[in-house]
């Protein structure tokens, strides 16, 4: 390979905890960003059917509405910002993904730059810190602007400063992933929500709803560039599932899936544990790729987006077995793989 | 240096940084050294004296806040939480002169030769307690003594490949070694992260200095693991073995990793097979054949020595054992660094190299034995009192500064375990300035060098400085308040 120097051969072997680690870095950064942008967008845009703010759609889109109401009985609709912000029994808000983005940066400091490590140690210092309070007083968009922007400067340290090994490549699995869940799961719920059963397609919308819809996933300006003639749900659907110039649409995330995998297999000895990944990706490609976003929705969009997650979600489990697999079962492979 | 100019009352103009700078009896390593001052130093006071006070504070503030940013912090934990804390920094440095340092590094070269050849020894023939050297029991019903290495051949005769030697300097200015820290001593991470802060936070201060570099450590340092790796090993997988990120000293783990560019590792990360070791990669097992371990002995192996840790590798001990893989350091390297022990090592010196301490230890009564306990009974006003098994400043008694209820409680600890205890005089440690809550004051330092032994002793020009910053104290461990600066030692 190019490395440019004169190096040992015990390079390129990567610890499995500091893989898994960099995995979950990547998507609980992601998830945190997403968070805050939906928060933020759902306080200025997002309105129910009686004109008033819908929180709810957020407890929704991230099935967390038995946490919710455990903690919550009343259902108070107003809690939701403090619940996906401060709560520290929630164990989706931005607190406590702060919290594991904070151990797992603490497990893989020896391996990130310092730029990164310096960064994430303030960023998840100073959300910690947050309270309740600060959230009134210093207006919840506010906060979401400060917790997106130091999520974007992370992924541009990360993006400057993170050397390219095999590090890289499960950090980038983890965040092609969590996009790919995070867009489906924004999908299946506001469409849901904004065209009620036995609606047809194609009925009058509320523009405002359905480009909030855009704005929740960073699309609006992009989709308004392609100056669609119409405005439709259909648009809209395959502009976040299809659109590969898009960078958060399911297709692009896919592709890159794709890619990342690929790079991986091509290090000595990994190409076996990454067939069945590659596999499992190029399907998911292949059944996007040949509907539309029309076809998908008189299919049934819900039960494509719930297949499209489960699809993820095994695909998050074989990597893990794959590449950390449980203590006892490496203990078995160890009796064919041995090397002094 | 003319004492009426430094005396000299404050004036309303100045406000250089030394002017009210009160110099105290003890040996001052800036403003009294008790002979001329050599230029490098007369260079540094000169600077600092341009200087002011607010201007120090500040550069100081900045400092800690960067170190604050950038993690550079050791963890305590109170029963709820986990406090990151800084090791507070003092941006007045401490400077050696290269005379001084050739004394210090022989001195400390000589020692670690002598603890490396008198470990072998109590592992294998015993020739120094058949001697009569040393009294047997002290060595092998030592808590440290390790009967799992008796018989065991280590590359090289190393035991303690990473070694930090505590020193301090007496009323004369001349270096004893107050301390051996054989098993995982800590803070030379410190050394290299204040060497950093002090060229980012006082470029002008250093300019032009003919100051010692400290980078090559993490360098050294892999080097040194690579050539105590098993015979045969042609490119040796060496990795770093932490206790975890709660670790209070997890910083230091992450700096030496990446330093020598080597996985941190936990205990959960390898596993031995057929008393090899390996580790688990992303691309299955790899072979694992130099430990820099920072976990102590009784954690190593659960099936060795503590049967609750969970921190260790089972198995790990018996495939060392067999020389398939080595430990940095050894075990049972604590008896080495025992503070009885201590007492005998200018004998043991002379027995195993024929040579005279280049290096003095402080005088010390071991209360194990009568004598000891006797001189050491009668005059508890005057002495320091140290339990034999206890680092970091703990439990120990500094009779001139205790009352009369401390001394009578501490005489029934002593009188009901004599052996857990020595004594020595109360050293008047040098002072250097430091920055304080109300200026610059004398507080006195101690200097914790660094060396590693691979085929030959290497030292590290510098150390760390450790400073303590309550006015009087003679503790100057982190743990107890201390802070720390940079060593600058000069190549000329």
């Amino acid at each position: 390979m190019g490395d440019g120097i004169m190096m040992n051969e015990t390079q390129g072997h990567l610890l499995s905890r500091y893989a898994e680690c960099m995995m979950w870095l990547a998507r609980y950064m992601e998830r945190t960003e997403n968070l805050a942008r939906l928060l933020e967008v759902t306080e200025t845009f997002v309105r129910d059917a009686n004109g008033q703010i819908a929180w709810h759609s957020i407890v929704q889109i991230n099935s967390d509405e038995q946490t919710f109401l455990a903690l919550h009985p009343s259902g108070d609709a107003d809690a939701v910002a403090s619940f996906y912000l401060t709560e520290q029994a929630n164990p989706a808000s931005i607190c406590a993904t702060a919290h594991a983005i904070r151990e797992n940066a603490r497990a893989v400091r020896p391996l990130v730059s310092i730029e990164m490590w310096t960064q994430l140690n303030v960023f998840t210092r100073w959300v910690l810190d947050l309270k309740e309070k600060d959230i009134y007083q210093n207006s919840l968009s506010s906060l979401c602007t400060h917790i997106k922007q130091d999520c974007q400067a992370h992924f541009g340290v990360t993006e400057g400063t993170l050397y390219r090994d095999q590090a890289w490549l499960f950090y980038k699995l983890g965040k092609t992933l969590e996009r790919c869940d995070q867009i489906t799961r924004l999908v299946d719920i506001r469409y849901h929500m904004l065209l009620p059963q036995g609606e047809a397609p194609g009925s009058e919308i509320d523009i405002t709803q359905w480009t909030a819809v855009l704005r929740s996933a960073a699309a609006y300006h992009a989709f308004r560039r392609l100056r669609p003639v119409t405005i439709t749900p259909a648009n809209i659907v395959g502009f976040l599932l299809k659109n590969e110039g898009f960078s958060r649409s399911l297709a692009a995330n896919l592709r890159l899936m794709d890619e990342t995998l690929a790079l991986l297999a091509s290090y000595p000895g990994l190409r076996s544990r990454c067939s069945q990944l590659q596999e499992c990706v190029a399907e998911l490609r292949v059944t996007l790729a040949e509907q539309t976003a029309e076809d998908i929705i008189i299919r049934g969009l819900h039960d494509y987006m719930s297949w499209i997650q489960q699809q993820l979600s095994q695909l998050q489990g074989q990597i893990a077995s794959e590449f950390w697999p449980p203590v006892s079962a490496v203990a078995v492979q160890a009796d064919f793989q041995m090397q002094a | 240096m003319t004492p009426t100019a430094l005396h000299a009352p404050p004036q309303a103009t100045s406000s250089g940084l030394l002017d009210n700078y009160r110099i105290p009896d003890f040996f001052c390593e800036l403003m009294n050294r008790r002979d001329p001052t050599p230029p490098t130093l007369q260079c540094v006071k000169d600077r600092l004296a341009a200087l002011s006070l607010p201007e120090l504070r500040r550069r100081t503030q900045a400092a800690e806040a960067q170190l604050y940013r950038m993690g550079i912090t050791f963890t305590v934990y109170s029963d709820k939480e986990a406090i990151d804390r800084i090791l507070p920094f003092d941006a007045i440095p401490r400077v050696i002169t290269a005379q001084e340092w050739d004394h210090v590094e022989r001195g400390v070269q000589q020692r670690i030769q002598a603890i490396n050849l008198f470990l072998h020894d109590i592992y294998h023939d015993r020739n120094i307690l058949r001697d009569g050297i040393l009294p047997a029991e002290l060595v092998l019903n030592n808590p440290n003594y390790c009967e799992a290495m008796v018989g065991v051949d280590v590359p090289g005769g190393v035991y303690v490949h990473i070694n930090g030697t505590d020193l301090i300097r007496d009323d004369n200015g001349q270096f004893l070694i107050l301390e051996d820290n054989a098993r995982t001593p800590s803070g030379v991470s410190y050394v290299i992260e204040n060497r950093h802060m002090m060229l980012r936070l006082m470029p002008d201060l250093a300019s032009g200095l003919p100051i010692r570099s400290v980078e090559e450590y993490g360098l050294r340092l892999h080097q040194t693991l690579c050539e105590v790796a098993p015979e045969g090993v042609v490119d040796p997988q060496v990795v770093l073995l932490s206790p975890g990120i709660y670790n209070s000293a997890y910083f230091e783990h992450v700096f030496l990793s990446r330093e020598m560019g080597v996985p941190l590792v936990e205990g959960k990360d390898l596993f031995v097979e057929n008393h090899r070791v390996f580790m688990r990669t992303v691309n299955g097992p790899r072979a694992v054949h130099a430990i820099y371990r920072r976990l102590n002995d009784d954690f190593l192996d659960p099936l060795a020595f503590n049967p609750n840790s969970l921190l260790g590798v089972p198995g790990l001990v018996e495939a060392y054992r067999r020389g398939n893989v080595t430990l940095a350091n050894a075990l049972g390297t604590g008896v080495a660094d025992d503070k009885a022990v201590y007492a005998y090592m200018p004998r043991i010196i002379r027995y195993y190299l024929g040579q005279d301490p280049i290096l003095q230890s402080v005088e010390t009564h071991i209360c194990a034995e009568p004598d000891g306990l006797a001189y050491t009974l009668a005059n508890m006003n005057k002495l320091v009192i140290k339990p034999v098994g206890e680092s970091g400043g703990y439990g120990l008694l500094i009779g001139p500064h205790a009352s009369q209820k401390e001394l009578a409680d501490f005489r029934e600890k002593l009188l009901a375990d004599p052996s857990n205890y020595i004594s020595q005089p109360v050293i008047n440690l040098s002072v250097t300035p430091t920055l304080c809550p109300d200026g610059v004051e004398a507080r006195h330092v101690d200097l914790r060098p660094f060396a590693l032994t691979g085929r030959s002793v290497w030292v590290l020009p510098g150390g760390l400085a450790r400073v303590a910053l309550r006015k009087g104290s003679l503790v100057v461990n982190s743990s107890q308040g201390g802070g720390s600066k940079d060593t600058w030692v000069m190549a000329s």
